[in-house]
Formats: C-alpha cells, sequence, structure tokens
C-alpha cells in the first residue's frame, strides 16, 4: 500500500502543460537599464511628453528605493541589469487588423493556451486582449463595447487614443513611490490593458486578457488600470500562463482600480505561471501590485484570484475603501508544490463610514512548498461603523510544506468591527481514506477534497473561470494514484 | 463463502493488535463482534476496509474468492465492501449528495454500468434519506460538516442504504446514539437484510443486538476471537461481564 508521503510526492511530479516556446523573431533590447532605456521605451510608443517625464520620474524614485525583505520568501538575488525591458514580435509596421494578420504563430500558441480568440471567442461573447510579451497583438469585440461607450483597448492605444484619461487616473491608486516593482514597473511598463465605462453602463460583457510570456530573459511589466465610472459595472478576467524555461523571469505587474459612486469593479485572475521544476529551477517572479480605490460612496470592488503558478508569488490585491459604504472584498485560492513559494493576501483600508470588507483566503502547499497569507485591515478614525471579516484556511499535503498566517490589524475607531478566524488542517488521511473507502480513486479523493476546500472562492469566479480553475486545481493534482 | 479471514495478523505502527483471527461469513449472515475497549474490534474494521497504516504480517482474507488483501482501499470499497465509521470525518465545502453521486459512479462504472441519472438518482436518494429521517437540506449540506454524532451515524446507514454494499462492517454505529436514534439505524440497517447482503457488527454493548438480530455473535479479545455463539452469548455478556466470560473461555 502505497505511504501518504509517498503519494504526495508523486502528486507533486507533474508537469507543467503551457511549457513551450514560440519561435518568433522578437525586437528585443539588449539587457539594462538606465535613463536611455526609458526614453528608447518611450520613443518606440510614440507617448506624449507627459508619458515620458512619469517613467523617468518613477525610474528616479526607482533608484533609490530597496528590494522589500519582509516577505516570507527566500529569492535569488535579481540582477535588475540582466534584465531585457523591451520585447516585441517583429511585424509590419502597421499593427494589424484583423485576426487575419495575425502571425498564425501566435495564434498557435493562444490555441494551445486554449484561449478563445477565434469565432469561439464571439459564440463565448468574451472579449479578449491578448499581450504577447510587452505588445497587445490584437483586441476583439471593440466595435461592441464601443457602442456601449465601454473602452477597452491596450494600454499603450489608450495612451495614444485617450491621454486625457491616462494623465488624469494612472497612478492615483498606486503612485510610482508605492514600492520596488510598482516603482519598476511604472518606469519601464510598456503595455498592458486599459477599460473605461462611462456613467451608468453596464458593461455588456465580461472583459478578459490573456498575457504570455514568450521572450527569454525578458521581464513583463504590464500595467492595468480600469475606471468605472459612476454606477457603471464591469467584470473583468486574467488568464496567464508562461513557458517553461531554466532561468528564472520577473515580472513586475501593477494593476489600478477605480470605481466612482455606485460602481462596482470583479477583477478575477486565474494565475498559472511556470512553477519551476521539481528542484526549483526556474519559474517567474511574479511581484505584482495591485489596489483598488473604492472612490465613490456605496462602490465595490471584488478581487479574486487562483493563483496556482509562479515560482515566486508577492501580491496583496487591497481595496481602499474610501466612499461611504463602499464595500471591498478578496477571494483567494492560492496553490504552492515542490518548491513554489507564495506571500500573498490582501490590504483593506477602512477610510469612509460604514464600510465593509470580507477576506476569505485558501491556501494550499504540497511539497516542499511555502505559502504565507499576509494581510492588512486597516480602521482609520472616520470608519464609523466599519466591519470586516477574515477568513483564513490553510491546507497542507504531506509533512514538507510550510503554511504560515500573518494578520495585521490596526483599529483606530472604537465603532469598527472585525472578526478573524484561521484554520490550518492537514489533508487528513481519514478524509482520504473516508473518500477511499467509498469507493472512489485517490485522485477523484483530492480533487473533490482540495476542491471542496476552495470551494468559497471558487464560486466567486465567473462561470467558465469556475471550471478552468476546477481543471486547474485536478492538472496538478494529476498523478497522485500510485 | 463472502468473506474468509484465516489466521490473520494485523500491525498499527508496529503494534501487533490482531493476533490470528479466523472467521467465516456466508451470505445473507449478521455477524456481531463484541469485545472490551482495545480488544481490537475498530482495527479488525479498518484493517479489512484496507486503511493504510494497518498492516497484515500474517494470515489470508478471500473475498468472494479473492485474495482481498491485494486490493487498495477503493478497489475493495467498489467490489461491494462499505464501512459504517464509527468516527466519520467531515469534509468542508464537498456536499453529502455530491460524493455519494460519485461513490454510486464508481461502484456502477466497476461493474460495466452506466453513470446514474441525476433525476433517478434524486430518487433514490430522497427515498433513502425518507428511511433514515433525515432532511432534504441534509442532502446538500458538507459531508458530516457540523453533523450531530447521530447525524453522522445515521448519514452513515444512509449512505450504506444508497450504495448497497455485499458486505456492511458497521464499526460501533450504536456509540452515542440515544434510544430513538439507535432504532432509526437499525431500522435502516434491518431494510437492507435480504438474504444475500451479509453485515458484520461491532459493538461494544448488546443494546443494538436488541434491534439487529445477529445470527452469530464472537467475543474478540486480546486480537483474537475467544468464543462464538448466537444470540445468547451477547445477553451472557451483558448478564455477566466481559471478565466473566473471557475467564470461563481461558478456563
Amino acid at each position: 500500500m502505497a505511504s501518504k508521503q509517498q503519494d504526495v510526492k508523486e502528486l507533486v511530479e507533474r508537469k507543467y502543460k503551457h511549457g513551450f516556446v514560440t519561435d518568433i523573431e522578437s525586437e528585443t533590447l539588449p539587457p539594462g537599464i538606465d535613463e536611455s532605456v526609458i526614453h528608447h521605451i518611450s520613443r518606440m510608443k510614440g507617448e506624449p511628453q507627459f508619458m515620458l517625464d512619469w517613467r523617468l520620474k518613477a525610474f528616479r524614485l526607482w533608484q533609490d528605493m530597496q528590494e522589500p525583505e519582509w516577505a516570507k520568501l527566500e529569492i535569488e538575488p535579481i540582477d535588475y541589469q540582466a534584465i531585457s525591458y523591451y520585447s516585441a514580435p517583429k511585424r509590419d509596421k502597421n499593427a494589424p487588423k484583423s485576426l487575419d494578420e495575425v502571425d498564425p504563430k501566435l495564434l498557435e500558441t493562444y490555441d494551445k493556451l486554449g484561449i478563445p480568440l477565434h469565432e469561439r471567442a464571439r459564440l463565448a461573447g468574451v472579449a479578449v486582449d491578448a499581450v504577447f510579451d510587452s505588445v497587445s497583438v490584437t483586441t476583439t469585440f471593440k466595435e461592441k463595447l464601443a457602442a456601449a461607450g465601454v473602452i477597452f483597448c491596450s494600454f499603450s492605444e489608450a495612451v495614444q487614443n485617450h491621454p486625457e484619461l491616462v494623465e488624469r487616473y494612472l497612478g492615483t491608486v498606486v503612485p510610482q513611490r508605492d514600492n520596488f516593482f510598482a516603482a519598476l514597473n511604472s518606469a519601464v511598463f510598456t503595455d498592458g490593458s486599459f477599460v473605461y465605462v462611462p456613467k451608468g453602463v453596464r458593461c455588456p460583457m465580461e472583459l478578459s486578457t490573456y498575457f504570455r510570456i514568450n521572450a527569454a530573459n525578458t521581464g513583463q511589466f504590464e500595467r492595468t488600470l480600469i475606471i468605472a465610472d459612476e454606477g457603471s459595472h464591469v467584470s473583468y478576467l486574467e488568464g496567464c500562463t508562461a513557458p517553461q524555461r531554466d532561468e528564472n523571469q520577473l515580472h513586475a505587474a501593477v494593476v489600478e482600480l477605480i470605481a466612482e459612486r455606485d460602481a462596482e469593479i470583479k477583477y478575477s485572475t486565474v494565475q498559472n505561471w511556470y512553477p519551476g521544476d521539481e528542484d526549483g529551477r526556474g519559474g517567474i517572479y511574479n511581484f505584482v501590485t495591485k489596489r483598488g480605490d473604492c472612490r465613490g460612496d456605496h462602490s465595490k470592488i471584488s478581487w479574486t484570484q487562483v493563483e496556482a503558478g509562479s515560482a515566486i508569488t508577492w501580491k496583496y490585491p487591497s481595496c481602499i475603501l474610501r466612499g461611504a459604504e463602499s464595500v471591498g472584498e478578496f477571494y483567494s485560492v492560492a496553490v504552492t508544490n515542490n518548491r513554489q513559494q507564495a506571500d500573498t493576501g490582501t490590504k483593506m483600508i477602512h477610510i469612509g463610514r460604514d464600510t465593509r470588507s470580507t477576506i476569505i483566503s485558501k491556501g494550499i502547499s504540497a511539497g516542499r512548498a511555502q505559502n504565507a497569507y499576509r494581510g492588512l485591515v486597516r480602521m482609520l478614525p472616520t470608519a464609523d461603523n466599519a466591519r470586516n471579516y477574515t477568513q483564513c484556511d490553510s491546507l497542507l499535503m504531506g509533512n514538507q510544506c510550510g503554511a504560515h498566517t500573518f494578520p495585521y490589524m490596526e483599529i483606530k475607531n472604537p465603532s469598527a468591527v472585525v472578526e478573524h478566524e484561521a484554520t490550518t488542517s492537514k489533508i487528513a488521511d481519514d478524509q482520504l481514506f473516508y473518500c477511499r473507502q467509498r469507493g472512489l480513486s485517490e485522485e477523484d479523493a483530492v480533487n473533490m477534497i482540495v476542491n471542496g476546500f476552495c470551494r468559497d472562492v471558487f464560486r466567486e469566479l465567473p462561470m467558465e473561470f469556475a471550471v478552468e480553475a476546477q481543471n486547474l486545481m485536478n492538472v496538478s493534482l494529476e498523478g497522485a494514484v500510485g | 463463502m463472502l468473506l474468509n479471514i484465516e489466521n490473520l495478523h494485523a500491525s498499527v505502527g508496529g503494534t501487533e493488535i490482531i493476533k490470528g483471527l479466523n472467521l467465516q461469513i456466508n451470505p445473507g449472515e449478521v455477524h456481531a463482534i463484541m469485545g472490551p475497549n482495545g480488544s481490537g474490534k475498530s482495527t479488525l474494521a479498518q484493517a479489512l476496509a484496507g486503511k493504510p497504516g494497518y498492516e497484515i504480517t500474517a494470515g489470508a482474507v478471500s473475498y468472494k474468492g479473492e485474495n482481498l488483501l491485494e486490493l487498495e482501499a477503493d478497489e475493495r470499497a467498489r467490489a461491494g465492501i462499505f464501512l459504517g465509521f464509527q468516527y466519520p470525518v467531515e469534509i468542508p465545502g464537498v456536499s453529502n449528495v455530491y460524493l455519494l453521486k460519485a461513490a454510486l459512479n464508481a461502484r456502477r462504472k466497476e461493474s460495466g454500468q452506466d453513470e446514474i441519472d441525476s433525476v433517478e438518482f434524486m430518487r433514490l436518494v430522497r427515498e433513502k434519506a425518507k428511511l433514515m429521517q433525515l432532511d432534504q437540506a441534509f442532502l446538500s449540506r458538507g459531508v458530516n460538516e457540523g453533523f450531530s454524532g447521530g447525524e453522522k451515524k445515521r448519514n452513515e446507514i444512509f449512505q450504506m442504504a444508497v450504495l448497497e454494499p455485499d458486505l456492511a462492517i458497521l464499526d460501533e454505529t450504536d456509540s452515542g446514539l440515544d434510544i430513538d436514534a439507535l432504532k432509526v439505524v437499525a431500522n435502516g440497517v434491518n431494510a437492507q437484510r435480504d438474504g444475500q447482503r451479509s453485515f458484520l457488527l461491532i459493538t461494544h454493548y448488546q443494546r443494538l443486538l436488541d434491534y439487529i438480530q445477529p445470527d452469530f455473535v464472537h467475543v474478540l479479545a486480546g486480537g483474537r476471537i475467544v468464543k462464538s455463539g448466537n444470540r445468547d452469548l451477547a445477553l451472557e455478556l451483558e448478564a455477566n461481564g466481559y471478565d466473566a466470560v473471557l475467564a470461563a473461555a481461558a478456563g
């Protein structure tokens, strides 16, 4: 009979499914960063002066900043001069106007990832803004969205076509000086997504972006800005994968969300970047700053994330609850396996009266992985009757992994109510045996238990993502049976 | 013969608990195994169900003429062995019916049947839930999540009723039940007696046997069956206590 430890060992020896490289000539800058690189990026993108100035300011701030060291992560030193900060697929000077003009190899890549870019996309009603390395390749459904007045385009296009919106909102949630990685991103970001939903508009479809890092030794620094104007509603889906490589790649993204009065933003992520091999070789270093600002009264921002990939995840999607009666939510499943490390969680900053926040965090550790939840709930003196509910559950598989919970609370208003619940459990042999005794194979039993553990989060995902997330879990647990 | 246990020795964590046990069960028979605490009753149940960590060091067990010990726990379940747990575990977020449907389909698949369709499944489940006096809302709750002790035990018998095993091993299903719950559980078991299905009841008290009439009663002590008899043996145990019966058996 296979021992539990063997089972877990087999379970963690699954192979990464998206580990292929697309052979396309890239225009890549030589490694290194200085002001000339910033100038080059800005010039390549034909940016207005304000953008260049903004980048340069960020770069100067970044030079005096230090990498954060408080996270429970062991990271090899990153040589920022060894990274190339710009990589674009080579193509004709004119951007593709339709899918027919897009390099078939690119489309093939997306096909392997199962991204519904073709007709399937239309049927599924998903608009995809696909980011290949740093340049947005194609954007579908623009017309339909335009009819509703929704702007959904690459960040570069937004800078060209809607500079006034970009200038007004960029950096207002995550300022350049916010942290080391946000400052670096602000200096060198090459593309990303931009969404503006005008007053009173309910976005007619789920917006979706797939990011993919392809070129070797390329950092990807995308920047996403989503603005939901008064009374509007938008749901945004983000999916990520990256090919398999022996060296580590840096990913430092920034996402800013702004919800005006009565507006609602739902932001869902399924992150499956390459996690590295069994011995921790390769894999993405994922340092992401995501923050939403509930600027107006009765606004709502909801983060849902399923973090399954990356060698290192450093990510705290947060909400600033400024407007009265605004609502922040954070639903997270973080899975770490082999040598993966995750330090993830959220910050809920309650400023307005009667603000409410909910945090549901589920961490799953297997192999020799380390998984930490780090969360801050801050109730400012102005946050009368604010409420927070936090629930952090950790599931351990095997006895070589770790789960850690770091809840921080700063309560400066006596009327605030903060609740915190935390559990840590092993995927109990008893649970496995119970399911197997009912006739389920070990693999099915593990899948069932893990999916049950994650249910509170999965049910927050849009339907098509919920299925993907469940499949991702099952793939992660493939080979559990000896 | 459905189950034939010969000279079984089983260890847990290096300690031998079952020390040369023999037992034969024919189709349709109800056997009760009684014994004091620590005599190895639950170990026998877990070992027969194939719980990892329960090492068989000697002896043989055949089930339907096959070597049971070669089968993994889930294979034994699909072959028709059901264990009613003494302490059923909670599986948060997994609904009762979800597990049950997966379990039923796993058994059906094994015997070459199609998966049960949802309407038929719900009809079956409702019928059995009614038999066990379980509320409809109970079905969609997480497996054993927040169940009372009595609900957990009724849920075990409910699952057995849906899965219709060939051999049901019920490990102290009566423990912690009040008299009303005990009757419900016993009714559930009796409804499953059809002359073909066999039962192995593991219990500390005679009380259960007032409601489920066994064909055979065995006394387990020190990892061995020291005395076997019919229902009267259970009454004798109740009247005189284990010590007296064990002393007589030893003498």
